[in-house]
């Protein structure tokens, strides 16, 4: 294992009672990188991302993020990422601006107005900036979400799901924000059931599948893995979903 | 991180405070039931109650006041529970935050709010006729109490907001709260009722907290009532706080 992993698993082991839900995780994932989680609903996706932004404690296994121990050292994990969890996690009674002041205060930074309108900016919510969040479309709900995030730059950023529930458009402005945010150094842990998604962002793509990953590659590397006597047959290319299938065995 | 606790705690406290000036219903709720109450024992059964005391209003505000409390923390409970189920909670506890401060902000808005209810009813209740003779240090003695009250009901409140599953669940826990002061001397004397309901009238928490603040208002020497009135309010004060932040470690671990 590299060192300098922006995040760092290795026999990662979890239990809700008698469910086996994480049975020995093992990944890393390079700084800048987008790194997708996939796995279908219930794989564990979400209790990975609990495990690492220190809300969550594994009953095994060891992790580190940005060079900080997820156990030992808390604090500075908190203090170098950001969590967008599965569900947008917004003050519905708060304004869009009001949301980003509050979270650039508890972030202790200084100029919290100037650093709110900036990304209201951004992201395209200066016009809905004084509305109450309960107002808002489920896309410009999320936009603010990941906004949110965003404050204090954090090394590292977790998306639970960021498109799930979104309709098409909203979808794809959720994945301009994130090839955005790639683009300026930061690393993203994107976890989703949709294989076009990973397919679209990542740079690798690990399957998490009975609380193990099953594969983890680059898409070339995963694409690589489908027998190629199927190449000949199909004239598209193969798609993740194909090779997802054919990993998982389908009934 | 704790450098960050009453800085954090303060503007976290200026968020919740904003929800509760956006809702202003919720404190017109809170104060509505205990008036209800009030106008309902005054004005209907009053006539028939026979107090030992001049004046009903005067009799019956202690106990109206426990109520209004009792019913304003039902409140806390819910937003609490609405950020727990909201992911804001995991979102705030994910940051370089101290992580209480999520906590205090909802003891103190609780504190806020229903002080905001409490002075709601006392204004009614002046309206219908309460009269209190009691000095500066009497009404401080008053306030004191009714803010222990408020904030051992506050963290018993945080409990269910912690870990309900439903609204309904988050707010049931109050309804046996809001039913001790009708077994109690709050409406009338606890020597009209019989044995085992008298005998458990006279040791509930309720029936001391109200003969101290009657006595209070009515500008006479407070007896051993207040001493046991502060126990149980600390006692239960403690004891719920340590049951809060217990549920509390469970949930952020
Ligand atoms: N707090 C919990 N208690 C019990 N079971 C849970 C809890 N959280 C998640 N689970 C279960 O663990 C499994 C994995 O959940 P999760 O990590 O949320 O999956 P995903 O995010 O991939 O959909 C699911 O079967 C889910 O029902
Ligand atoms: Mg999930």
């Amino acid at each position: 294992m590299s060192t300098d992993a922006a995040i760092q698993v290795r026999g990662l082991q979890k239990s809700y009672k008698k469910l086996e839900v994480l049975r020995g995780v093992d990944f890393e994932v390079a700084p800048g990188s987008i790194f997708a989680l996939l796995g279908s609903n219930g794989a564990g996706k979400t209790t990975v991302v609990k495990i690492l932004s220190t809300l969550l404690k594994a009953d095994a296994g060891e992790a580190s993020v940005n060079g900080f121990d997820v156990v030992a050292q808390p604090a500075e994990v908190r203090q170098s990422i950001s969590l967008t969890g599965q569900f947008a996690a917004v003050d519905e009674m708060l304004s869009g601006r009001e949301n980003l002041v509050l979270v650039a205060k508890l972030r202790h930074l200084k100029g919290a107005g100037a650093i709110a309108d900036g990304l209201l900016d951004r992201f395209a919510l200066t016009d809905a900036a004084a509305r109450k969040v309960s107002t808002y479309s489920g896309g410009m709900r999320r936009r603010l979400d990941i906004a949110m995030s965003l404050i204090g730059n954090p090394p590292l950023i977790f998306l639970d799901e960021p498109t799930t529930g979104l309709d098409p458009e909203a979808r794809l402005e959720v994945w301009d924000a994130v090839r955005e945010l790639a683009a300026r150094g930061t690393t993203v842990l994107l976890t989703t059931q949709y294989l076009d998604e990973a397919e679209q962002l990542a740079d690798r793509i690990a399957i998490l599948h009975e609380g193990r990953i099953i594969v983890n590659g680059t898409l070339a590397e995963l694409k690589r893995m489908l027998p190629p006597a199927e190449v000949e047959y199909i004239e598209k290319q193969p798609t993740l979903e194909d090779v997802f299938l054919a990993i998982v065995g389908h009934e | 991180m704790t450098t960050h606790f009453f800085g954090d705690t303060a503007v976290l406290l200026g968020r919740s405070l904003r929800h509760i000036a956006r809702s202003l219903d919720t404190i017109i709720t809170t104060a509505i039931m205990p008036i209800a109450f009030m106008l309902l024992f005054v004005y209907v059964f009053g006539g028939a109650i026979n107090s030992g005391s001049d004046s009903y209003v005067s009799y019956l505000l202690p106990g109206i006041l426990l109520i209004t409390i009792a019913s304003g923390i039902s409140y806390t409970a819910y937003r609490l529970f609405l950020d727990m189920k909201s992911g804001i909670f995991e979102r705030f506890q994910s940051m370089p935050i101290a992580r209480s401060s999520v906590l205090w902000a909802h003891v103190l808005t609780s504190l806020v709010a229903n002080l905001v209810s409490l002075v709601v009813v006392v204004l009614v209740a002046l309206l219908m006729g309460f009269r209190s003779g009691a000095g500066v240090l009497a009404w401080l003695a008053v306030a004191g109490i009714l803010i222990l009250f408020t904030l051992a009901l506050t963290w018993i409140a945080v409990i269910p907001g912690l870990t309900a599953k439903s609204v309904d669940g988050a707010s049931a826990f109050s309804y046996p709260l809001l039913f001790l002061p009708f077994i109690s001397s709050a409406f009338v004397p606890t020597a009209t009722m019989p044995g085992p309901v008298r005998a458990f009238a006279e040791n509930q928490p309720v029936t001391s907290i109200v003969n101290a603040i009657r006595d209070l208002f009515t500008g006479q020497p407070v007896g051993a009532d207040i001493w046991t009135a502060l126990a149980w309010c600390v006692g239960i004060l403690v004891v719920a706080y340590f049951f809060a932040m217990a549920t509390y470690r469970r949930k952020i671990s």
